[in-house]
């Protein structure tokens, strides 16, 4: 028997997608042929924006090359348009004159870019955003022109935009609506967007309309606004919607809908009034709706192939959708009616300073949308809820908290993953499901989410479904995934690159400057701001310490004056006590300080040392040089104080010498640098008066020796340090702290305390390479005292005239 | 206005920092960028007062000390979502050393 023909118009993800789909379930059943305007194979359209942005390159997003078409028998006429249906004979023909008969025709045309109707909108120099033709001239027109406006704020408009930018150009985003994505957004979301686009050099022009486009030697010049305004383009991106491509199907008279309600009229099974005829993708309109996202697409695509294989199962009821913006190093999220109906009910948390906007939408016990700008991490899950119509009545109050806070400390996650079923989909732009994700991750040993994006592509596209793809790794490999939130955030705007990068391109091309950083990283600021400087500063000197240089203008205030900055710029001086013990000589000294320079407060800390407050900059010096006392550097990114309790000196419990250990181990970590601050406090027995259980290291005596504590915080949220083990002797003591510290100085990212860098790597991890790994442990060790080998104590240094003029006032 | 004075060479303020000047109207923070333009604002950050001087520049930005606010240098207002200004003075660099016109 003849095999049936199948001939598909339209070489793209929908139609495509089905093609594959139809072989999994009949691979014998038809002689396919597939016509493409356009001259490739089959590619992700929506990876066309990172290769504008010069994050990808095309080969890297062909889905299907024109080997795959030959492998599976299929006719593939590439360049091909087709330019007629012939329904009463059951042909097509394309405009080169090329025929195929069909038994059965699945049309996925896609849609075409919306011009604005303007004068001078068909100049040279005036194009949409659409495929791989586009991409190419916009590539090529940044290579040569400067001024560049893209049209339309929406989803596209704005990658457009990102993609110029980065590649150069002065980019201007004009749009009608009064906010940017105004159809994902609303008006809080997008300006904290609009904030972070502009702080990358993005300009925008908003409630604008665009009247004219103007010529200069035949090609586009200039945008004139309604308004008057004139803005120089060389180039004009038109980002300001899409149509459905329904010319062909209505030239065949197809019944099509109208106006706003366009595309080509589908039923629940994908077939058109036509039954011989199929449609699938953004060509089509099901129920009244047009979808422009693939994840819907590929619904459509699974059903379409169902009924073409003859199986006849299986209906389309139409999709929610959820879109996020691919700008690397800018996290949105959208889905559902995220603007409230009038029943609805927001809750909404909004953080502007941190950059994080997070409003839900709840109607009655339902989620009915979210829009999350800053951290996206709950988007698939609060997808999720609004798909499934989940009642949320039971975890109401702790929703916007996200699905983290439901259950004990994110082990929720991990369960919710591992109960998904293999063949759930994950990545609804790439088709992932489940099982391929959990297989790739075993059979090639993935740890990264990037590296799960390389081989399995999900999370690779918009990237909605990366907190899900997190937390399969995470189930799958356990301790040892790290989760992407602060490893793979860029540092500031000013980079695209997380702290890991910045820590591993110094180490590994032994970089010795900010300067020398940013220009191997490609800052895109002149130099950097007052997030990323002070971090390239620390990571310089703690990767190369007595070699890098240490910048003064790159460290905050308190650093680089050696005293705490107050309220009213005056400052605070807390001489070092070691270990909390002071002499009636140096209490003489304070209080005569205290006197001459008329010092306003006096106060014991809570770090068992004494505070003068408000004392003006300009007397610093003399504060030092008279008090005749080290630094306590209460003001820096480093070793603070060493709390003690008075111990077996004394104590009528004491089983250790407390003391002696705090103010020796005070001693060795003298002028250490680290990512954040650190605090130490050694009791003599376990009744803890030092309070050794929130400190980043606290150390117990017991009758048998010391008791390592790490990781714990006394500040804003209180955290209780972790066991790290037992040690007999003094320099165990020294040893073990020491280089459980210089791994955090290592390791940990800038402004991470000990209790966030062990919960980010694991206890598991430190225990290996500071208890368990001998000779690691030394060398670490070896690290830290050849770090601190020469520190000297910058308040005498100061008093000798370093830095001097950064205390001095000129005079006008 | 006042007169055009010779503050300082510019060699005394350090790029990306800055230099207080005492004037009879109070403190006046001197920048210098790492093009060695220089700047003056009043020396009272335009949220609650902080020594703008203190801060870490870059660009032809600082960012106050206190709260971590962004001053332009160049018009001395705050960089959006915040909103306030800070009275500038005229400063220029003249055979190397910084001349200062008071507002
Ligand atoms: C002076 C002192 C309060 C006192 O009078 O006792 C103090 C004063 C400040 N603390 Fe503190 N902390 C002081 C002990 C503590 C303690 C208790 C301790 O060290 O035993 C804690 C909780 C323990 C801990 O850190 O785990 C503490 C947790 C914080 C935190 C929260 C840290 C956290 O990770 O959660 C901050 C904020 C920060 O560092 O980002 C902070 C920040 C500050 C700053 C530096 C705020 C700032 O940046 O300007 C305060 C400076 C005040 C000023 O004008 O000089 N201070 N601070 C204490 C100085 C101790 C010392 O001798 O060095
Ligand atoms: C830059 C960009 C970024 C995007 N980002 C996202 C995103 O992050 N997330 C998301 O979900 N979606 C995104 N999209 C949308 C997504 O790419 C589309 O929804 C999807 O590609 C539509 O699939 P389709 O098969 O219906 O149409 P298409 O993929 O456009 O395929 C249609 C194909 O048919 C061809 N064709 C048309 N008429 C004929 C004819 N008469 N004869 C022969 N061939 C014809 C066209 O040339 C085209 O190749 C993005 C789109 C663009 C352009
Ligand atoms: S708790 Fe610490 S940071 Fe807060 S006011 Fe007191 S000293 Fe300042
Ligand atoms: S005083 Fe400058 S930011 Fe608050």
């Amino acid at each position: 028997m003849r095999k049936q023909r199948l001939v598909v118009v339209g070489n793209g993800m929908a139609g495509i997608r089905t093609v594959e789909e139809l072989l999994a379930l009949a691979p014998d059943l038809y002689d396919i042929t597939v016509f493409g305007a356009e001259p490739h194979g089959n590619y992700n359209r929506i990876l066309l924006s990172p290769v504008l942005a010069g994050e990808m390159a095309l080969p890297d997003i062909m889905l299907n090359d024109l080997d795959w078409y030959r492998q599976q028998g299929i006719t593939l006429h590439a360049g091909r348009s087709v330019s007629c249906i012939d329904r009463v004979a059951r042909k097509v023909r394309s405009s080169d004159g090329t025929e195929a008969e069909y038994d059965r025709l699945l049309l996925a045309t896609g849609s075409t870019p919306f011009i604005l109707p303007i004068p001078g909108s068909d100049l040279p120099g005036v194009i949409a955003y659409r495929d791989i033709a586009d991409t190419e001239a916009m590539i090529a027109a940044a290579a040569t022109y400067k001024h560049a406006v893209v049209i339309g704020a929406g989803l596209l408009g704005l990658e457009a935009a990102n993609g110029l930018k980065r590649r150069g150009m002065e980019v201007t985003v004009v749009q009608f609506a009064d906010w940017i994505m105004e159809r994902q957004l609303d008006k809080p979301a997008a300006d904290l967007l609009q904030i972070s686009l502009e702080a990358r050099g993005l300009r925008f022009l908003l409630g604008k309309s665009s009247e004219a486009l103007l010529a200069k030697d035949g090609r586009v010049a200039a945008v004139r606004l309604k308004d008057g305004m004139e803005i120089a383009a060389d180039l004009v991106v038109m980002a300001a919607g899409i149509r459905p491509n329904t010319q062909l199907a209505e030239a065949a008279k197809l019944h099509c809908g109208k106006g706003k309600m366009s595309g080509i009229v589908v039923s629940d099974t994908m077939q058109t009034f036509d039954p011989k005829i199929y449609a699938v993708g953004e060509c089509v309109n099901h129920r009244g709706t047009v979808y422009g996202l693939v994840a819907p697409l590929f619904e459509q695509a699974k059903v379409c192939a169902n009924h073409l294989a003859n199986f006849g199962i299986g209906r389309y009821g139409g999709s929610s959708v959820s879109t996020k913006l691919k700008v690397t190093g800018i996290d949105v999220f959208s889905a559902g009616e995220f603007m409230g109906g009038k029943n609805a009910e927001e809750i909404v948390l909004h953080d502007r300073v941190g950059g994080v906007y997070k409003k839900l939408v709840v109607d009655g016990d339902r989620l009915a949308g979210a829009v999350l700008i800053g951290d996206t991490a709950d988007g698939a899950w609060y997808f999720r809820l609004i798909k499934d119509q989940t009642p949320i009545g039971e975890m109401r109050d702790r929703l916007m908290f996200g699905e983290g806070s439901l259950g004990d400390s994110g082990h929720a996650h991990g369960k919710n993953a591992a109960a998904m079923a293999d063949s759930a989909e994950v990545c609804g732009c790439n088709g992932v499901c489940k099982g391929t994700i959990v297989k790739a991750i075993r059979e090639h040993g993935l740890f990264t989410i990037d590296a799960v994006r390389k081989h399995t592509k999900a999370s690779s596209s918009c990237g909605s479904c990366t907190g899900l793809v997190e937390q399969i790794l995470a189930s799958t490999v356990g301790g040892a995934y790290k989760p992407a939130s602060s490893a793979d955030k860029p540092v500031c705007a000013c980079t695209d690159y997380p702290h890991a990068t910045l820590r591993q391109t110094i180490r590994e091309q032994k970089l010795l400057s900010i300067d020398a950083v940013m220009r191997f990283l490609e800052w895109r600021t002149p130099n950097g701001c007052a997030s990323c400087r002070p971090a390239l500063n620390y990571y310089l000197i703690s990767t190369w310490p007595n070699e890098a240089q240490d910048d003064p203008q790159s460290r905050f205030i308190n650093e680089r004056a050696h005293a705490n900055i107050q309220k009213d710029g005056s400052f605070s001086v807390v001489p070092r006590m070691w270990g909390g013990l002071t002499t009636p000589d140096e209490l003489r000294r304070i209080a005569d300080v205290a006197e001459k320079y008329q010092v306003p407060t006096l106060k014991v800390t809570g770090g068992q040392r004494i505070d003068l407050l408000g004392i003006k900059k300009a007397d610093l010096p003399g504060v030092w040089k008279d008090l005749g006392m080290p630094s306590g550097h209460a003001y820096g990114k480093s070793i603070r104080t060493v709390k003690t309790c008075v111990g077996s000196e004394h104590c009528r419990f004491g089983t250790q010498r407390s003391m002696d250990m705090g103010v020796s181990l005070e001693k060795m970590l003298f002028g250490m640098w680290s990512p954040h601050k650190v605090k130490l406090a050694v009791s003599g027995c376990p009744r803890n008066c030092a309070e050794s259980g929130i400190k980043d290291v606290g150390i117990i005596g017991i009758d048998s020796g010391w008791e390592i504590h790490v990781a714990g915080n006394g500040g804003i949220k209180t955290e209780v340090a972790q066991f790290l083990c037992k040690v007999g002797s003094e320099d165990e003591v020294r040893e073990y702290s020491g280089a459980f510290l210089q791994l955090y100085r290592e390791e940990g990212f800038y402004l991470e305390r000990t209790v966030h860098y062990v919960a980010r790597v694991g206890l598991d991890h430190v225990k290996q390479r500071v208890v368990e790994d001998g000779n690691g442990r030394r060398a670490l060790y070896q690290r830290l005292l050849y770090a601190l080998q020469d520190a000297a104590d910058p308040w005498v240094e100061r008093v000798a005239g370093v830095a001097k003029r950064e205390y001095e006032v000129l005079p006008a | 206005m006042s007169d055009w004075k010779s503050i300082c060479a510019l060699e005394d303020i350090p790029r990306l920092g800055s230099r207080v000047v005492e004037a009879a109207a109070g403190p006046i923070a001197l920048f210098r960028t790492a093009d060695d333009r220089v700047f003056a604002l009043d020396d009272r950050c335009p949220h609650k007062g902080g020594p703008l001087s203190q801060g870490i520049v870059a660009g032809d930005r600082v960012t106050c000390p206190l709260h971590g606010w962004l001053i332009g240098l160049e018009d001395g207002s705050a960089v959006a979502p915040d909103v306030g200004c800070v009275k500038r003075h005229e400063a220029r660099v003249e055979a190397g050393r910084v001349l200062l016109r008071i507002s």
